[in-house]
Protein backbone atom coordinates (compact mmCIF):
# COMPACT_ATOMS: atom_id res chain seq x y z
CA UNK A 1 0.00 0.00 0.00
CA UNK A 2 2.92 2.49 0.63
CA UNK A 3 3.67 2.56 -3.00
CA UNK A 4 0.04 3.36 -3.82
CA UNK A 5 0.21 6.60 -1.17
CA UNK A 6 3.86 7.47 -2.35
CA UNK A 7 2.55 7.74 -6.07
CA UNK A 8 -0.66 8.75 -5.58
CA UNK A 9 -0.34 11.41 -8.17
CA UNK A 10 1.23 9.32 -10.93
CA UNK A 11 -1.85 7.39 -10.26
CA UNK A 12 -4.24 10.02 -10.57
CA UNK A 13 -2.79 11.53 -13.64
CA UNK A 14 -2.91 8.47 -15.45
CA UNK A 15 -6.37 7.74 -14.26
CA UNK A 16 -7.43 11.57 -15.49
CA UNK A 17 -5.78 10.35 -18.98
CA UNK A 18 -7.38 7.13 -19.33
CA UNK A 19 -11.12 8.42 -18.48
CA UNK A 20 -10.12 11.41 -20.90
CA UNK A 21 -9.31 8.87 -23.72
CA UNK A 22 -12.31 6.87 -23.11
CA UNK A 23 -15.54 9.46 -23.27
CA UNK A 24 -14.64 10.14 -26.52
CA UNK A 25 -15.20 6.98 -28.02
CA UNK A 26 -18.12 6.24 -26.06
CA UNK A 27 -20.30 9.54 -26.89
CA UNK A 28 -18.66 9.28 -30.80
CA UNK A 29 -19.65 5.97 -30.89
CA UNK A 30 -23.43 6.31 -29.62
CA UNK A 31 -24.05 9.76 -31.51
CA UNK A 32 -22.65 8.67 -34.88
CA UNK A 33 -24.45 4.83 -34.90
CA UNK A 34 -28.22 6.81 -34.41
CA UNK A 35 -28.16 8.44 -38.14
CA UNK A 36 -26.27 5.61 -39.57
CA UNK A 37 -28.48 2.94 -38.04
CA UNK A 38 -31.06 4.86 -39.77
CA UNK A 39 -29.73 5.22 -43.19
CA UNK A 40 -29.17 1.18 -42.97
CA UNK A 41 -32.92 0.62 -41.76
CA UNK A 42 -34.05 3.01 -44.50
CA UNK A 43 -33.15 1.05 -47.59
CA UNK A 44 -33.70 -2.21 -47.86
CA UNK A 45 -29.72 -2.47 -49.75
CA UNK A 46 -28.19 -0.34 -47.07
CA UNK A 47 -28.37 -2.41 -44.37
CA UNK A 48 -26.87 -5.58 -45.31
CA UNK A 49 -23.82 -3.33 -46.59
CA UNK A 50 -23.62 -0.79 -43.64
CA UNK A 51 -23.93 -3.77 -41.74
CA UNK A 52 -21.33 -6.08 -43.06
CA UNK A 53 -18.78 -3.14 -42.83
CA UNK A 54 -19.25 -2.60 -39.42
CA UNK A 55 -18.43 -5.99 -38.63
CA UNK A 56 -15.28 -6.34 -40.93
CA UNK A 57 -13.90 -3.13 -38.76
CA UNK A 58 -14.86 -4.92 -35.73
CA UNK A 59 -12.58 -7.40 -36.97
CA UNK A 60 -9.67 -5.40 -36.69
CA UNK A 61 -7.46 -6.66 -33.65
CA UNK A 62 -6.70 -3.59 -31.46
CA UNK A 63 -3.37 -3.42 -31.25
CA UNK A 64 -2.40 -3.62 -34.94
CA UNK A 65 -5.51 -0.97 -35.51
CA UNK A 66 -3.42 1.29 -33.38
CA UNK A 67 -0.53 1.19 -35.45
CA UNK A 68 -2.12 1.58 -38.61
CA UNK A 69 -3.82 4.80 -37.53
CA UNK A 70 -0.88 7.14 -38.09
CA UNK A 71 -0.80 5.46 -41.74
CA UNK A 72 -4.40 5.78 -42.76
CA UNK A 73 -5.37 9.39 -40.95
CA UNK A 74 -1.55 11.14 -40.75
CA UNK A 75 -0.84 11.62 -37.17
CA UNK A 76 2.42 10.79 -35.38
CA UNK A 77 3.33 7.48 -34.05
CA UNK A 78 2.59 8.86 -29.96
CA UNK A 79 -0.41 10.96 -30.79
CA UNK A 80 -3.31 9.75 -28.35
CA UNK A 81 -5.47 10.70 -31.41
CA UNK A 82 -4.73 7.18 -32.69
CA UNK A 83 -5.83 5.57 -29.86
CA UNK A 84 -9.30 7.60 -29.79
CA UNK A 85 -9.93 6.80 -33.10
CA UNK A 86 -9.26 3.50 -33.29
CA UNK A 87 -11.56 2.90 -30.52
CA UNK A 88 -14.14 5.13 -32.23
CA UNK A 89 -14.08 3.18 -34.70
CA UNK A 90 -14.74 -0.12 -32.98
CA UNK A 91 -17.52 1.69 -30.98
CA UNK A 92 -19.03 3.17 -33.78
CA UNK A 93 -18.75 -0.58 -35.57
CA UNK A 94 -20.30 -2.48 -32.68
CA UNK A 95 -23.16 0.30 -31.96
CA UNK A 96 -24.56 0.23 -35.49
CA UNK A 97 -25.34 -3.20 -35.34
CA UNK A 98 -26.96 -2.27 -31.76
CA UNK A 99 -28.85 0.77 -33.09
CA UNK A 100 -30.17 -0.36 -36.51
CA UNK A 101 -31.72 -3.67 -35.06
CA UNK A 102 -33.17 -1.54 -32.11
CA UNK A 103 -34.93 1.01 -34.26
CA UNK A 104 -35.72 -2.11 -36.37
CA UNK A 105 -37.67 -3.53 -33.31
CA UNK A 106 -39.60 -0.56 -33.22
CA UNK A 107 -43.76 -2.08 -33.80
CA UNK A 108 -44.60 -1.29 -37.05
CA UNK A 109 -48.55 -0.72 -35.74
CA UNK A 110 -46.98 1.55 -33.36
CA UNK A 111 -45.12 3.66 -36.02
CA UNK A 112 -48.05 3.60 -38.35
CA UNK A 113 -50.44 4.96 -35.44
CA UNK A 114 -47.91 7.73 -35.04
CA UNK A 115 -47.86 8.99 -39.16
CA UNK A 116 -51.68 8.92 -38.90
CA UNK A 117 -51.90 10.87 -35.50
CA UNK A 118 -49.75 13.49 -37.65
CA UNK A 119 -46.15 12.83 -37.14
CA UNK A 120 -43.92 14.07 -39.45
CA UNK A 121 -41.36 11.82 -40.45
CA UNK A 122 -38.56 13.51 -38.32
CA UNK A 123 -41.13 14.14 -35.68
CA UNK A 124 -41.81 10.27 -35.57
CA UNK A 125 -37.89 9.62 -35.27
CA UNK A 126 -37.74 11.49 -32.25
CA UNK A 127 -40.69 11.13 -30.85
CA UNK A 128 -41.68 7.65 -31.48
CA UNK A 129 -38.82 5.50 -32.82
CA UNK A 130 -35.81 6.60 -30.78
CA UNK A 131 -37.43 6.86 -27.30
CA UNK A 132 -38.57 3.12 -28.07
CA UNK A 133 -35.20 1.65 -29.11
CA UNK A 134 -33.66 3.88 -26.08
CA UNK A 135 -33.69 0.65 -23.82
CA UNK A 136 -31.62 -1.51 -26.18
CA UNK A 137 -29.43 1.21 -27.04
CA UNK A 138 -28.47 1.90 -23.85
CA UNK A 139 -27.48 -1.86 -23.09
CA UNK A 140 -25.31 -1.38 -26.33
CA UNK A 141 -23.81 1.87 -24.84
CA UNK A 142 -23.21 -0.26 -21.66
CA UNK A 143 -21.16 -3.23 -23.33
CA UNK A 144 -19.27 -0.37 -25.62
CA UNK A 145 -17.99 1.65 -22.34
CA UNK A 146 -16.79 -1.68 -20.78
CA UNK A 147 -14.88 -2.38 -23.72
CA UNK A 148 -13.62 0.53 -24.34
CA UNK A 149 -12.60 1.52 -20.95
CA UNK A 150 -10.49 -2.08 -21.32
CA UNK A 151 -9.16 -0.85 -24.56
CA UNK A 152 -7.29 1.87 -23.62
CA UNK A 153 -4.98 0.16 -21.78
CA UNK A 154 -3.06 -1.14 -24.82
CA UNK A 155 -2.25 1.52 -26.38
CA UNK A 156 0.06 2.09 -23.63
CA UNK A 157 1.90 0.18 -25.82
CA UNK A 158 2.15 2.35 -28.91
CA UNK A 159 3.13 4.83 -26.37
CA UNK A 160 -0.54 6.58 -25.23
CA UNK A 161 -0.47 6.60 -21.89
CA UNK A 162 -3.29 5.11 -19.56
CA UNK A 163 -3.59 2.83 -16.37
CA UNK A 164 -2.30 0.82 -18.43
CA UNK A 165 1.47 2.37 -18.31
CA UNK A 166 1.14 0.90 -14.73
CA UNK A 167 0.81 -3.21 -16.58
CA UNK A 168 3.69 -2.35 -18.50
CA UNK A 169 5.94 -0.93 -15.85
CA UNK A 170 4.90 -3.12 -13.06
CA UNK A 171 5.74 -6.13 -15.17
CA UNK A 172 9.07 -4.88 -16.17
CA UNK A 173 9.75 -4.06 -12.44
CA UNK A 174 8.30 -7.45 -11.13
CA UNK A 175 5.97 -5.88 -9.17
CA UNK A 176 2.61 -6.90 -9.40
CA UNK A 177 1.24 -4.24 -6.48
CA UNK A 178 1.60 -1.99 -9.31
CA UNK A 179 -0.20 -4.01 -12.14
CA UNK A 180 -3.06 -5.21 -9.57
CA UNK A 181 -3.48 -0.97 -8.73
CA UNK A 182 -3.69 -0.65 -12.26
CA UNK A 183 -6.43 -3.64 -12.58
CA UNK A 184 -8.78 -2.10 -9.68
CA UNK A 185 -8.73 1.14 -11.68
CA UNK A 186 -9.00 0.28 -14.37
CA UNK A 187 -12.33 -1.70 -13.19
CA UNK A 188 -13.66 1.37 -11.37
CA UNK A 189 -13.25 3.58 -14.09
CA UNK A 190 -15.45 0.82 -15.93
CA UNK A 191 -17.97 0.77 -12.62
CA UNK A 192 -18.26 4.69 -12.73
CA UNK A 193 -18.97 5.00 -16.61
CA UNK A 194 -21.51 2.14 -16.14
CA UNK A 195 -23.49 3.42 -13.34
CA UNK A 196 -23.22 6.73 -15.38
CA UNK A 197 -24.33 5.58 -18.39
CA UNK A 198 -27.42 3.58 -16.22
CA UNK A 199 -28.53 7.19 -14.56
CA UNK A 200 -28.65 9.24 -17.77
CA UNK A 201 -31.15 6.41 -19.04
CA UNK A 202 -32.96 6.62 -16.05
CA UNK A 203 -33.31 10.82 -16.65
CA UNK A 204 -33.82 10.71 -20.21
CA UNK A 205 -36.01 7.56 -20.36
CA UNK A 206 -37.84 7.57 -16.92
CA UNK A 207 -40.77 5.36 -18.22
CA UNK A 208 -38.56 2.44 -18.24
CA UNK A 209 -38.14 1.91 -14.86
CA UNK A 210 -38.80 -1.17 -13.37
CA UNK A 211 -40.70 -3.01 -16.09
CA UNK A 212 -39.95 -6.62 -16.13
CA UNK A 213 -40.43 -7.34 -19.78
CA UNK A 214 -38.52 -3.95 -20.03
CA UNK A 215 -35.41 -5.94 -17.64
CA UNK A 216 -35.68 -8.88 -20.19
CA UNK A 217 -35.10 -6.89 -22.78
CA UNK A 218 -32.59 -4.65 -21.74
CA UNK A 219 -30.78 -8.69 -20.72
CA UNK A 220 -31.12 -10.02 -23.78
CA UNK A 221 -29.67 -6.96 -25.69
CA UNK A 222 -26.91 -6.67 -23.84
CA UNK A 223 -26.08 -10.90 -24.25
CA UNK A 224 -26.39 -9.98 -27.90
CA UNK A 225 -23.81 -7.63 -27.95
CA UNK A 226 -21.26 -9.18 -25.67
CA UNK A 227 -21.77 -12.47 -27.37
CA UNK A 228 -21.09 -10.51 -31.22
CA UNK A 229 -18.26 -8.42 -29.88
CA UNK B 1 1.01 5.01 -48.59
CA UNK B 2 4.31 4.31 -48.85
CA UNK B 3 4.34 3.38 -45.44
CA UNK B 4 2.03 0.10 -46.84
CA UNK B 5 4.26 -0.35 -49.76
CA UNK B 6 7.40 -0.82 -47.07
CA UNK B 7 5.06 -2.86 -45.10
CA UNK B 8 4.09 -5.08 -48.22
CA UNK B 9 7.76 -5.60 -48.89
CA UNK B 10 8.81 -6.39 -45.51
CA UNK B 11 6.40 -9.31 -46.16
CA UNK B 12 7.38 -10.75 -48.94
CA UNK B 13 10.88 -10.46 -48.41
CA UNK B 14 12.43 -14.02 -48.61
CA UNK B 15 14.45 -13.10 -45.46
CA UNK B 16 11.33 -13.12 -43.38
CA UNK B 17 10.14 -16.62 -44.46
CA UNK B 18 11.97 -19.17 -43.03
CA UNK B 19 13.69 -20.08 -39.90
CA UNK B 20 12.11 -19.30 -36.38
CA UNK B 21 11.29 -15.92 -36.48
CA UNK B 22 9.81 -16.66 -40.20
CA UNK B 23 6.40 -15.40 -41.20
CA UNK B 24 5.24 -19.20 -41.38
CA UNK B 25 6.71 -20.23 -38.10
CA UNK B 26 4.78 -17.40 -36.30
CA UNK B 27 1.02 -17.50 -37.67
CA UNK B 28 1.83 -21.29 -37.36
CA UNK B 29 2.43 -20.55 -33.17
CA UNK B 30 -0.03 -17.69 -33.19
CA UNK B 31 -2.92 -20.48 -35.20
CA UNK B 32 -2.19 -22.98 -32.02
CA UNK B 33 -2.13 -20.59 -29.20
CA UNK B 34 -5.35 -19.37 -30.42
CA UNK B 35 -7.28 -22.96 -30.83
CA UNK B 36 -5.52 -23.97 -27.79
CA UNK B 37 -7.66 -21.38 -25.91
CA UNK B 38 -11.19 -21.69 -27.67
CA UNK B 39 -10.97 -25.20 -26.86
CA UNK B 40 -10.70 -24.75 -23.10
CA UNK B 41 -12.90 -21.81 -23.30
CA UNK B 42 -15.72 -23.96 -25.08
CA UNK B 43 -15.04 -26.65 -22.77
CA UNK B 44 -15.77 -24.32 -19.54
CA UNK B 45 -18.42 -21.54 -21.22
CA UNK B 46 -20.45 -24.13 -23.23
CA UNK B 47 -21.53 -25.88 -20.27
CA UNK B 48 -21.75 -23.57 -18.35
CA UNK B 49 -24.24 -21.32 -20.76
CA UNK B 50 -26.33 -24.59 -21.64
CA UNK B 51 -27.30 -25.21 -18.07
CA UNK B 52 -28.32 -21.65 -17.64
CA UNK B 53 -30.22 -21.38 -20.76
CA UNK B 54 -31.77 -24.48 -20.49
CA UNK B 55 -33.13 -24.04 -16.68
CA UNK B 56 -33.14 -20.52 -16.62
CA UNK B 57 -32.20 -20.06 -13.35
CA UNK B 58 -28.85 -17.57 -12.98
CA UNK B 59 -29.54 -15.97 -16.14
CA UNK B 60 -29.23 -12.21 -14.23
CA UNK B 61 -25.99 -13.52 -12.82
CA UNK B 62 -24.37 -14.91 -16.29
CA UNK B 63 -24.95 -11.52 -17.92
CA UNK B 64 -23.44 -10.16 -14.95
CA UNK B 65 -20.58 -12.14 -14.78
CA UNK B 66 -19.66 -11.85 -18.78
CA UNK B 67 -20.34 -7.92 -18.50
CA UNK B 68 -17.96 -8.06 -15.96
CA UNK B 69 -15.46 -10.24 -17.03
CA UNK B 70 -15.38 -7.89 -20.23
CA UNK B 71 -14.48 -4.87 -18.28
CA UNK B 72 -10.68 -7.08 -17.17
CA UNK B 73 -8.19 -5.11 -19.00
CA UNK B 74 -6.24 -7.80 -21.48
CA UNK B 75 -2.94 -6.26 -20.72
CA UNK B 76 -3.07 -6.17 -16.84
CA UNK B 77 -4.28 -9.69 -16.71
CA UNK B 78 -1.34 -11.20 -19.05
CA UNK B 79 0.89 -9.18 -16.78
CA UNK B 80 -0.27 -9.94 -14.11
CA UNK B 81 -0.78 -13.45 -13.90
CA UNK B 82 2.50 -13.68 -15.75
CA UNK B 83 4.64 -12.38 -12.41
CA UNK B 84 2.50 -14.61 -10.28
CA UNK B 85 2.50 -18.44 -12.84
CA UNK B 86 6.23 -17.36 -13.97
CA UNK B 87 6.94 -16.83 -17.65
CA UNK B 88 5.56 -19.06 -19.89
CA UNK B 89 2.56 -20.24 -21.99
CA UNK B 90 0.39 -21.35 -19.13
CA UNK B 91 0.21 -17.60 -17.54
CA UNK B 92 -0.81 -15.88 -21.03
CA UNK B 93 -3.38 -19.22 -21.22
CA UNK B 94 -5.46 -18.52 -18.23
CA UNK B 95 -5.41 -15.08 -18.63
CA UNK B 96 -6.41 -15.46 -22.51
CA UNK B 97 -9.18 -18.10 -21.38
CA UNK B 98 -10.70 -15.92 -19.17
CA UNK B 99 -11.29 -13.38 -21.54
CA UNK B 100 -12.78 -16.11 -24.12
CA UNK B 101 -15.70 -16.57 -21.96
CA UNK B 102 -17.98 -14.14 -22.24
CA UNK B 103 -18.55 -14.17 -25.93
CA UNK B 104 -18.89 -17.79 -26.25
CA UNK B 105 -21.15 -17.88 -22.33
CA UNK B 106 -23.59 -15.09 -23.77
CA UNK B 107 -24.12 -16.94 -26.98
CA UNK B 108 -24.72 -20.09 -25.58
CA UNK B 109 -27.32 -18.17 -22.96
CA UNK B 110 -28.68 -15.86 -25.41
CA UNK B 111 -29.12 -18.86 -27.92
CA UNK B 112 -30.97 -21.07 -25.68
CA UNK B 113 -33.03 -18.02 -24.48
CA UNK B 114 -33.92 -17.14 -27.88
CA UNK B 115 -35.59 -20.61 -28.69
CA UNK B 116 -39.62 -20.58 -28.68
CA UNK B 117 -40.82 -21.34 -25.51
CA UNK B 118 -43.76 -24.03 -26.72
CA UNK B 119 -41.51 -25.64 -29.34
CA UNK B 120 -39.68 -26.61 -25.73
CA UNK B 121 -43.05 -27.63 -24.33
CA UNK B 122 -43.95 -29.36 -27.49
CA UNK B 123 -40.85 -31.35 -27.07
CA UNK B 124 -41.53 -31.91 -23.93
CA UNK B 125 -44.94 -33.05 -24.51
CA UNK B 126 -44.13 -35.78 -26.82
CA UNK B 127 -41.91 -37.33 -24.34
CA UNK B 128 -38.41 -36.16 -24.75
CA UNK B 129 -36.24 -36.24 -21.93
CA UNK B 130 -34.79 -32.87 -20.79
CA UNK B 131 -31.08 -34.22 -22.66
CA UNK B 132 -32.84 -35.10 -25.65
CA UNK B 133 -34.44 -31.47 -25.49
CA UNK B 134 -31.36 -29.95 -24.99
CA UNK B 135 -28.98 -31.36 -27.61
CA UNK B 136 -32.04 -32.55 -30.14
CA UNK B 137 -34.45 -29.17 -30.12
CA UNK B 138 -32.86 -26.37 -28.15
CA UNK B 139 -28.70 -26.49 -29.11
CA UNK B 140 -29.75 -27.09 -32.99
CA UNK B 141 -31.83 -24.09 -33.08
CA UNK B 142 -29.76 -21.88 -30.94
CA UNK B 143 -26.60 -22.66 -33.19
CA UNK B 144 -26.61 -19.45 -34.80
CA UNK B 145 -26.32 -17.72 -31.43
CA UNK B 146 -23.62 -20.39 -29.91
CA UNK B 147 -21.15 -20.31 -32.95
CA UNK B 148 -21.34 -16.07 -33.49
CA UNK B 149 -20.72 -16.36 -29.65
CA UNK B 150 -17.55 -18.30 -30.45
CA UNK B 151 -16.89 -16.74 -33.61
CA UNK B 152 -16.73 -13.58 -31.76
CA UNK B 153 -14.88 -15.08 -29.00
CA UNK B 154 -11.87 -16.20 -31.75
CA UNK B 155 -11.52 -12.50 -33.04
CA UNK B 156 -11.13 -11.39 -29.39
CA UNK B 157 -8.33 -14.41 -28.90
CA UNK B 158 -6.69 -13.90 -32.27
CA UNK B 159 -6.23 -9.62 -30.53
CA UNK B 160 -5.27 -10.21 -27.41
CA UNK B 161 -2.89 -13.11 -28.61
CA UNK B 162 -1.33 -10.01 -30.29
CA UNK B 163 -0.78 -8.02 -27.27
CA UNK B 164 0.09 -11.19 -25.11
CA UNK B 165 3.38 -10.63 -26.64
CA UNK B 166 4.42 -8.11 -24.10
CA UNK B 167 5.87 -11.63 -22.50
CA UNK B 168 8.08 -13.44 -24.09
CA UNK B 169 6.09 -15.53 -26.58
CA UNK B 170 5.95 -16.29 -30.23
CA UNK B 171 2.84 -15.46 -32.64
CA UNK B 172 2.44 -12.16 -34.81
CA UNK B 173 2.78 -10.10 -31.84
CA UNK B 174 6.65 -10.95 -31.49
CA UNK B 175 7.16 -8.91 -34.84
CA UNK B 176 5.20 -5.97 -33.02
CA UNK B 177 7.01 -5.57 -29.81
CA UNK B 178 10.11 -6.73 -31.15
CA UNK B 179 10.07 -3.48 -33.63
CA UNK B 180 8.40 -1.18 -31.08
CA UNK B 181 11.72 -0.20 -29.20
CA UNK B 182 13.82 0.20 -32.38
CA UNK B 183 10.61 2.44 -34.29
CA UNK B 184 11.00 0.08 -37.02
CA UNK B 185 7.42 0.93 -38.59
CA UNK B 186 7.67 -1.15 -41.81
CA UNK B 187 7.56 -4.10 -39.25
CA UNK B 188 4.93 -3.05 -36.99
CA UNK B 189 2.83 -2.25 -40.00
CA UNK B 190 3.54 -5.72 -41.66
CA UNK B 191 2.58 -7.63 -38.73
CA UNK B 192 -0.16 -5.41 -38.27
CA UNK B 193 -1.48 -6.83 -41.66
CA UNK B 194 -0.47 -10.01 -41.08
CA UNK B 195 -2.74 -10.65 -38.00
CA UNK B 196 -5.59 -8.39 -39.38
CA UNK B 197 -5.56 -11.12 -42.35
CA UNK B 198 -5.01 -13.73 -40.01
CA UNK B 199 -8.36 -12.34 -38.34
CA UNK B 200 -10.38 -11.70 -41.62
CA UNK B 201 -9.24 -15.23 -42.63
CA UNK B 202 -10.91 -16.93 -39.06
CA UNK B 203 -13.86 -14.92 -39.32
CA UNK B 204 -14.57 -16.07 -42.73
CA UNK B 205 -13.97 -19.56 -41.83
CA UNK B 206 -16.87 -19.22 -39.10
CA UNK B 207 -19.14 -17.61 -41.67
CA UNK B 208 -18.40 -20.59 -43.69
CA UNK B 209 -19.44 -22.93 -40.98
CA UNK B 210 -22.01 -21.24 -39.35
CA UNK B 211 -23.78 -21.75 -43.21
CA UNK B 212 -22.82 -25.19 -42.97
CA UNK B 213 -23.72 -26.45 -39.45
CA UNK B 214 -26.59 -25.15 -38.98
CA UNK B 215 -29.84 -27.24 -39.82
CA UNK B 216 -31.59 -26.29 -43.16
CA UNK B 217 -35.05 -25.78 -41.08
CA UNK B 218 -33.28 -23.36 -38.69
CA UNK B 219 -32.30 -21.34 -41.66
CA UNK B 220 -35.35 -21.64 -43.43
CA UNK B 221 -37.39 -20.22 -40.45
CA UNK B 222 -35.62 -17.77 -39.52
CA UNK B 223 -36.80 -14.18 -40.37
CA UNK B 224 -34.45 -12.85 -43.11
CA UNK B 225 -35.06 -9.06 -42.59
CA UNK B 226 -36.39 -7.67 -39.35
CA UNK B 227 -37.51 -4.80 -40.42
CA UNK B 228 -40.28 -6.67 -42.60
CA UNK B 229 -41.88 -8.49 -39.95
CA UNK B 230 -43.06 -5.18 -38.26
CA UNK B 231 -44.67 -3.43 -41.13
CA UNK B 232 -47.84 -5.57 -42.81
CA UNK B 233 -50.83 -4.84 -43.52
CA UNK B 234 -53.22 -6.44 -40.95
CA UNK B 235 -56.68 -8.17 -41.66
CA UNK B 236 -59.54 -6.23 -40.63
CA UNK B 237 -57.95 -2.72 -41.57
CA UNK B 238 -59.55 -2.52 -44.95
CA UNK B 239 -57.50 -4.82 -46.80
CA UNK B 240 -60.36 -7.30 -47.26
CA UNK B 241 -62.84 -5.35 -47.88
CA UNK B 242 -64.12 -5.49 -51.21
CA UNK B 243 -63.51 -2.95 -53.44
CA UNK B 244 -67.32 -1.36 -54.35
CA UNK B 245 -67.53 -0.36 -50.84
CA UNK B 246 -64.22 1.15 -50.24
CA UNK B 247 -64.97 3.43 -53.71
Amino acid sequence: MSWFWSNFGLIWQLTVNHVGLSIPPILLGFVLSVPIAWVANRFRLSRGVILSIAGLLYVIPSLPLFIAMPSIIGTKSLDPLNVIVALSIYGLALMVRTSADALASVDGDVRLSATSIGFSGWGRFWGVDLPLAGPVMLAGVRVISVSTVSLVSVGSIVGVSSLGNLFLDGYARYFPEEIVVGIIGTLLIAVVFDLAIVIAGRLLMPWTRSSRRADRRARAATAQAVSSS
Amino acid sequence: MNQFIAAFAWIFDPAHSVGPNGIPTRVGEHVVYTILTLVIAMAIALPAGFAVGHTGKGKTLVVQISGGLRALPTLGLVTLLALLVGIGLLAPLIALVILALPPILAGAYAGLESVDRNTIDAARAIGMTEWQILAKVEIPLALPLIIGGIRSSCLQVIATWTVAAVLPLGGLGRYILDAIPSLDYSEMLAASILVTVLALVADGVFAITQRLVVPRGVVAGRVQEVRVRTIRSRPGAGSNLPDHQTS
